[in-house]
């Protein structure tokens, strides 16, 4: 496992940030990282950390040795030596802090090209050398809408809100905006980066190990911000494949005279798919529901559950101020059951197995 | 109001009086109790944004109510309470200390104060027309253009622009006081630090209110107009606002800074009773630190994706800004060892900033390394840090100096048994709010979230923190009801100098006579005030004759133009309102006749008048 | 602001500057401008960051009338030449001939503004409106704010000129006409820049 080999683990303030990773949950908390990027961000936060305790025991030294020392007794009208200044003192804590910061910057240099690493196809394509495209490499296309993620596979899909990815490898994400500014923030796996509408900038990530890491939008999008989250599900490469590989798979339609059939029927009836595409078929204007039923959340946040699903669609205004959704309030019993039933139905992970 | 009461030359109502006047001290008064009342506002505010997020998932109050507070918390804190407190306390001392009778062009500084209150005023409009600004108070566009958020943000757009005016013309009046209206003797390397922050937050204000003045038209025009700036389908660039917007912001953060610094750097010396440690040193640690706050603006948007080599100079340009930054800490530290100190509440909030700022300003450290803030950015962290700066650095100075200069304001001291529970409480909820904020950030709570969810570990500290909020508003309650306490029971001050202090306007009488200095003093030394009383014969040197004195008539004009300006404010606001467009022109047209008009009047000749030498010399009886 | 000045023997060299009133005025004039070209320096950055951003409309160099636009150059040029003479007048306590070197400079300077709203009037009707892409939005508002500051400035010196028409050089005039040429002229140099900036660029096909 690679994870906390910081050789500084032993230290006293490394102690107290691991106490402290423990307060936060697992797989969202930066303090206990899963990847490369957010292994590197931790270690540099210890190191300036360490850094910065220097400055700080100097200055509350100083500071309570001054308040006990020199406070003025009662009765003491003394006027105490006027002095001046002192120019070894100035100097002093000028080239100090220098030296300080000094060791604060190489790393900061460093990493911002440690983080700006661009997948290999696009750093060489500018001298014209296509065939340096390595096959296995995954740029994710990202673009952020007003309250949801849509994540365009090289593979030519699309997943809405959940993003899979294989473990042990980096890979890439390319963010841009549909509407606002909006900010792809995952903390286990790794820094943030804004989604710019008009402007397209790249982020890579690694995790380590398989499992659901928490995403948030970190860039303040109008009223429902806070309930921008997403997830990004690791999976072992193997998996990962299969998974791509059932994303583009045809799709089967229920078969007949079943629920989930006649859930279909309201799908395309009410007009859901209008807007919300089913294994690429439908427009693009919500998230795609092609694996809906794998998700961990419903619209990102809420608990995956029918009472839930079915709120949601009555009055999704009332659960997630101002998103884009239109409520479906009046939708029969009899439609919503069926409705829910079909969208239940929406496994890519069943395929797999 | 000692101060207004002792030396009216003509007989005036109250009311009238306080409309019309031009006295320094009588605007800082005025800057004081508006800045208050936004400051009450904006707590208020910020005291519903922490019980809102005192539990996970809470519905108390919605997405859209959060943002426009938080927008309109952050907005008037910066602009409305902070800007105008540390104004008042400029107004008030920065005359005095140089010797001067008022400032260069008084005039102006009622006519800033004027503008900025009524621009104030058409911020807060907002919530009875559709709601507060709601894009944060970055107003990061294409959020805050014309398609995504309401009436607020033109609210926003005029509202600043209007008060930002009246900001930018008071800054340019203590420029000119400052360097035209010292008293002989009064070099520049004599000047109480306080007058030196004031002047170099000035210039930055001159500097850095005009871009954001410029933006806040880009914004204006997007929204009233269809202007195409920001939208990307006309060719329009999302990130040109954040530059704008930042080349503005970051000084701006030292704009409020600097003259809580000169504050500390008054109270500690005055209260150590030991002159300045490295007078020159802090002087240019100030300039430094002036100059260096126009070249770090990127910081703000390291996450924006503007390429490593522009992050890697922003980062390093930022952390330059450590040094001159620590030099002023360790001179503080300085000036206190080896002193005699009286821990007073000034003193309290004083040398409690010390420690308090280094917080601030480490994290300002660990925020500079760009790569790292990929993680701190728009997160909590970043809300602990500038907490820690703006309150641990600017609200402690203006308490600290709240309490140092009230004598001399208005004739009585505030009770200091009240006044060390309001510190205590005040610093301790402080840490207790902001402290663990920190850790929240990295435990993954970004920013401006008006809710979280359950199970991701953030509810424990939420609570902490909304407690904490908790303790600092019974801090400021209980400041309220010193000042209110103090007025009805505490002694009049008749002594010149109940703090023993060092700088000029402690050798003046208490009331202040309203042409502060009978005879213009000589400066001889560095802290003149101290010098006389240990050198000489504790009185200044006057430097003139005692004569009649020249005094500039108030006028109501600058309250007009303030009107009219607000007018047309609301009238352009209007252009998107659901009103017919001949109300919308009227309405802006006579705004910007009344504006117009009292300039057109006040190019008539004002000679002002004189008080004649022996009513000065009765007075001076008087209050002598 | 008390301090006197003898005036028996006629005005002091630097009107304008002899009283403290008058040197404070002077300053801050100053420090006003600084704060004015760094908003302009803004809105020309946002016209650099945009200039090309047609969005499919027409582009500058497809409309601009170069020669009327250095006709305009040179009439605001010119009122700035006829604003310093009135200046020196000012300094030899001639005012006759300062008041009409000012009017000779204010209408100098409506005929630019006329010019300018024939030129807005003429690329309106290309096709370029103010919302018709980012490129344009910024150029209308980069030049027309120099418009309106041309106004301000006409106006300003207008109530000037009627206000004191037969008062003579005082000392508490003087400083006023000081700060309003100091406008104008103000007003003469960012011009220059917006015809070097917007017009000549775009004239040359950078």
């Amino acid at each position: 496992m690679t994870k906390r080999k910081s050789v500084l683990r032993f230290l006293p303030l490394t102690a107290m940030l691991l106490f402290l990773a423990g307060c936060g949950e697992d797989r969202l908390t930066a303090l206990d990282p899963y990847g490369p990027a957010a292994q590197w961000i931790y270690d540099n936060m210890i190191l300036s950390l360490y850094v910065m305790a220097l400055v700080v025991i100097a200055v509350f030294t100083l500071f309570f040795i001054a308040v006990v020392k020199f406070r003025r007794k009662p009765g003491d009208d003394e006027i105490p030596k006027q002095v001046e200044g002192s120019k070894a003192l100035e100097v002093t804590w000028t080239v100090i802090p220098i030296l300080l910061l000094i060791i604060l910057a190489v790393p900061t240099v460093q990493g911002t090209y440690f983080f700006a690493e661009e997948p290999p196809s696009v750093g060489a394509s500018g001298e014209g050398e296509e065939e340096d495209v390595q096959p296995e490499e995954i740029i994710i296309d990202v673009t952020a809408h007003q309250y949801w993620w849509q994540f365009d596979y090289p593979e030519g899909f699309t997943a809405g809100n959940e993003v899979y990815i294989p473990t042990g490898e980096k890979v890439w994400f390319n963010l841009t905006a549909g509407d606002v500014m909006h900010s792809f923030w995952v903390p286990a796996l790794g820094g943030k980066l804004d989604n710019v509408p008009g402007i397209e900038s790249m982020v890579w990530l690694q995790a380590d190990e398989p499992g659901v890491y928490y995403g948030k939008c970190a860039e303040l999008c109008g009223p429902s911000h806070a309930l921008m989250e997403f997830k990004v599900v690791a999976l072992e490469q193997d998996e990962y494949d299969e998974w791509v590989a059932a994303m583009q798979e045809e799709e089967v339609l229920p078969e007949e005279n079943t629920i989930e059939a006649d859930g279909r029927q309201v799908f395309e009836n009410q007009g859901c798919i209008g807007c919300h595409a089913v294994e690429g078929q439908g427009g693009a204007q919500g998230p795609t529901l092609t694996n809906f039923a794998d998700r961990e959340r419903i619209a990102g946040v809420f608990e995956f559950n029918d009472e839930t699903l079915e709120s949601w669609i009555r009055n999704p205004e009332e659960m997630k101020q101002d998103n884009n959704m239109p409520s479906y309030e009046s939708l029969s019993d009899e439609d919503m059951e069926a409705l829910i039933a079909y969208l239940n139905s929406l496994s890519v992970e069943e395929k797999m197995n | 109001m000692a101060t207004a009461a002792a030396t009216q030359t003509k007989n005036k109502s109250v009311l009238w009086d306080w409309l019309t006047t031009v006295d320094h001290k009588k605007l800082a008064v005025l800057y004081l109790i508006a800045g208050t009342l936004f400051f009450v506002k904006a707590g208020v505010m910020a005291v519903l944004i922490r019980i809102q997020l005192m539990t996970a998932e809470n519905d108390l109050i919605s997405g859209q109510v959060f943002n426009e507070l938080i927008t309109m918390h952050g907005t008037i804190m910066l602009f409305l309470a902070a800007t105008p407190l540390l104004f008042g306390f400029m107004n008030f001392a920065i005359p005095l200390q140089i010797g001067a009778r008022d400032v260069a062009l008084p005039f102006i500084n009622a006519l800033g104060f004027w503008i900025f209150f009524f621009g104030g005023l058409l911020l807060s409009m907002s919530w009875f027309f559709g709601g507060g600004a709601d894009a944060g108070w970055t107003a990061y566009v294409p959020l805050s253009t014309r398609e995504f958020t309401g009436s607020g943000m033109d609210f926003y757009a005029l509202g600043l622009q209007v008060s930002g005016f009246g900001t930018l013309i008071s800054g340019i009046n203590f420029i000119v006081t400052i360097i035209n209206m010292r008293a002989p003797g009064m070099t520049m390397m004599r000047m109480p630090l306080f007058c030196w922050t004031g002047l170099i937050m000035s210039i930055l204000i001159v500097v850095a209110f005009t871009p954001l003045a410029a933006g806040l038209a880009l914004l204006m025009l997007d929204r009233l107009f269809m202007g195409q700036f920001f939208i990307p389908d006309y060719g329009g660039n999302a990130i040109l606002w954040a530059h704008i917007f930042w080349i503005f912001g970051h000084p701006e953060v030292y704009i409020l800074i600097m003259p809580a610094f000169g504050i500390i750097s008054e109270v500690v010396p005055a209260f150590s009773r030991k002159r300045l440690f490295g007078y020159s040193a802090m002087v240019f640690a100030v300039i430094l630190i002036a100059f260096l706050s126009f070249m770090v603006w990127v910081h703000h948007m390291f996450t924006i994706g503007i390429g490593p080599i522009t992050n890697s100079v922003f980062a390093l340009a930022t952390m330059t800004i450590a040094v001159p930054t620590g030099i002023k800490i360790f001179n503080w530290l300085f000036t206190m060892w080896g002193g005699k100190i009286t821990f007073n509440t000034a003193m309290l909030c004083a040398s409690s900033f010390v420690p308090t700022f280094v917080l601030g300003g480490i994290t300002g450290v660990m925020l500079s390394m760009a790569p790292v803030d990929y993680l701190y950015h728009d997160t909590y962290f970043v809300v602990a840090h500038f907490h820690y700066v703006i309150i641990g650095g600017i609200v402690f100075g203006l308490i600290a100096g709240l309490h140092y200069w009230y004598p001399k304001m208005f004739g009585h001291m505030l009770n200091e048994t009240l006044g060390k529970i309001t510190f205590w409480l005040l610093y301790i909820g402080f840490h207790l709010t902001f402290f663990i904020q920190h850790i929240l950030g990295l435990i993954g709570m970004q920013r401006r979230i008006y809710t979280y969810m359950s199970g991701q570990g953030l509810e424990t500290m939420n609570m902490v923190s909304t407690i904490g909020s908790f303790v600092m508003s019974a801090a400021i309650i209980l400041l309220v009801v010193n000042i209110v306490y103090s007025a009805f029971t505490s002694e009049r001050i008749t002594v010149r100098d109940p703090w023993d202090a060092r700088t000029l306007e402690w050798s003046t009488p208490t009331p202040i006579p309203e042409y502060n200095f009978a005879q213009i003093p000589q400066v001889r030394s560095l802290d003149p005030w101290f010098y006389e009383k240990v050198h000489g014969d504790g009185k200044m040197k006057p430097s003139e004759p005692l004569k009649d004195i020249h005094m500039p008539n108030g006028s109501i004009l600058p309250f007009l133009m303030a009107l009219g300006l607000f007018i047309w404010g609301f009238g352009m606001v209007m252009i998107n309102m659901d009103v017919p467009t001949v109300v919308t022109g009227i309405v802006i047209a006579v705004g910007f006749i009344m504006t117009f008009g009292t300039m057109v009047l006040h190019s008539k000749e004002d000679h002002g008048y004189y008080i004649p030498l022996e009513r000065v010399k009765k007075i001076e009886k008087e209050v002598g | 602001m008390a301090d006197h000045v003898d005036v028996s023997q006629g005005l002091p060299a630097e009107p304008h500057r002899a009283t403290l009133e008058g040197k404070n005025k002077f300053l801050a004039m100053w420090c006003f401008l600084t704060g004015e070209t760094i908003m302009f320096a803004t809105f020309f950055g946002t016209f650099l960051g945009l200039r090309h951003q047609t969005a499919g409309g027409p582009a500058l160099a497809d409309l601009v009338a170069l020669p009327l636009v250095f006709f305009m150059t040179m009439l605001l040029l010119t009122s700035s030449l006829t604003s310093v003479l009135g200046i020196l007048a000012m300094k030899k306590n001639n005012f006759k001939a300062m008041r009409n070197y000012f009017v000779i400079t204010v209408l100098l300077g409506f005929g630019f503004i006329g010019c300018e709203i024939y030129e807005f009037y003429h690329y309106y009707h290309a096709g370029l409106g103010y919302t018709t892409s980012a490129f344009a939005s910024s150029f209308y508002t980069l030049v027309g704010l120099h418009g309106f500051h041309v106004l301000f400035g006409l106006g300003w010196i207008i109530t000037l000129l009627s206000r004191y028409w037969n008062a003579g050089v005082t000392l508490t005039n003087a400083h006023k006409f000081y700060a309003a040429s100091l406008y104008w002229h103000f007003i003469d140099v960012i011009w220059v820049f917006i015809f070097t900036v917007v017009y000549l660029l775009a004239a040359g096909g950078a």
